[in-house]
């Protein structure tokens, strides 16, 4: 009797059957990157007596009201300068009581190199009538300032920019450097918003 | 036995098509890698507004999701509400909510825990600010302004 051969199982249904599942995870999943203004938020705080005091000549203040306008150190203020304005504020002046203090630190990564830094911090305060939109512009434009100030300290002391850092080590040179110091403020309900 | 001769070599040759499961197998395995699922149906309008620093938000499985908006069906109110997940909550159900994510999550990975907050444009800061306090009282500091990404402020 000749040997039975085992019959071939037929594969031609292996491209619909994939076909199947690739429509299926087509249509349940999705693609888009996710991409937004990252921050940290304070620690709450237990008492409100217990706020740093901080020197008046220190703070960049900026208010945003229901009606979505800037008021930028006492004074009314627009988007598309603010960066401007932010980042000349962060920048050492020395002897300017217009501008922050200035202090020193050292840097041991580039050889205990002592370097100025600004003791600037920026104030945020928006009012809960504020939109939202109106606020990433504002944070948006803050951030463009310290990026902008990362960027010229990183070709400074690097030769390379910002972005193209791969050393970790070297990014966080640059982040003590410039510091991204945005404080904000507990919101307040004066505009008569939601 | 050439009585039997088949009538092949007549028309064109089949093509041989025991390769297209593995190209289909392939497609399906790129796509698993690259995509995410879906988990919610958000449920209230999401236009969210453009920035140009942004950041990528780096491991997905690490974020959780808190979307604030008007809700799409109108007959649901025309102020804007928050939805954890599938529904819509106050804000007193954020630190639960953040407690959940939390205790999903690997015991390693917590303290690397982003919350995204995905805010329609329109939407007042209020409700955003009240989701910021809970989220300080929670412990969960880092946050994610989800802003869709423009090249150039000009887009605007």
């Amino acid at each position: 009797m000749a040997k039975r051969s085992v019959p071939e199982i037929n594969a031609g249904s292996t491209a619909d059957i994939a076909f199947l599942l690739l429509i299926f995870f087509l249509v349940t999943t999705t693609m888009d990157v996710d991409t937004g203004i990252t921050r940290k938020l304070p620690p709450p705080v237990e008492d409100n007596d217990e706020q740093a005091d901080v020197k008046d000549r220190n703070v960049l203040k900026i208010l945003v009201n229901s009606h979505d306008m800037l008021l930028v150190d006492g004074k009314p203020g627009n988007v598309s300068t603010l960066k401007d304005k932010a980042k000349d504020f962060m920048t050492v002046h020395f002897n300017n009581d217009q501008y922050p203090e200035v202090k020193e630190i050292v840097i041991e990564e580039l050889g205990d190199k002592k370097i100025w830094v600004s003791k600037g911090i920026i104030s945020l305060k928006n009012d809960r009538g504020t939109s939202y939109k109106m606020y990433i512009n504002v944070q948006n434009e803050l951030a463009r300032a310290f990026n902008e100030m990362k960027e010229e300290a990183s070709t400074e002391y690097y030769g390379v920019k910002y972005t193209q850092l791969v050393d970790d080590a070297k990014v966080k040179v640059i982040n003590k450097i410039v510091p991204v110091r945005i404080s904000e403020a507990e919101p307040e309900d004066r505009g008569g918003g939601l | 036995m050439s009585r039997f001769k088949t009538k092949k070599g007549k028309g064109s040759p089949a093509i041989n098509t025991s390769s297209l499961p593995d190209i289909i197998f392939m497609l399906l395995f790129f796509f698993m890698m690259t995509t995410t699922m879906r988990e919610v149906t958000v449920m209230v309008k999401q236009d969210m507004p453009g920035a140009t620093e942004v950041q990528k938000l780096q491991r997905k499985s690490l974020v959780s999701y808190i979307y604030i908006g008007t809700p799409k069906d109108s007959k649901l109110g025309t102020t804007a509400r928050i939805q954890l997940n599938d529904v819509f909550a106050n804000v007193d159900d954020i630190p639960s909510f953040i407690v959940s994510e939390r205790e999903a999550r690997d015991e390693a990975d917590r303290t690397f825990l982003t919350t995204s907050l995905k805010v329609d444009g329109k939407t007042t800061m209020g409700i955003v600010s009240d989701i910021k306090q809970e989220l300080r009282k929670s412990g969960a500091f880092k946050i994610n302004y989800s802003t869709k990404k423009l090249r150039d402020m000009v887009d605007r």
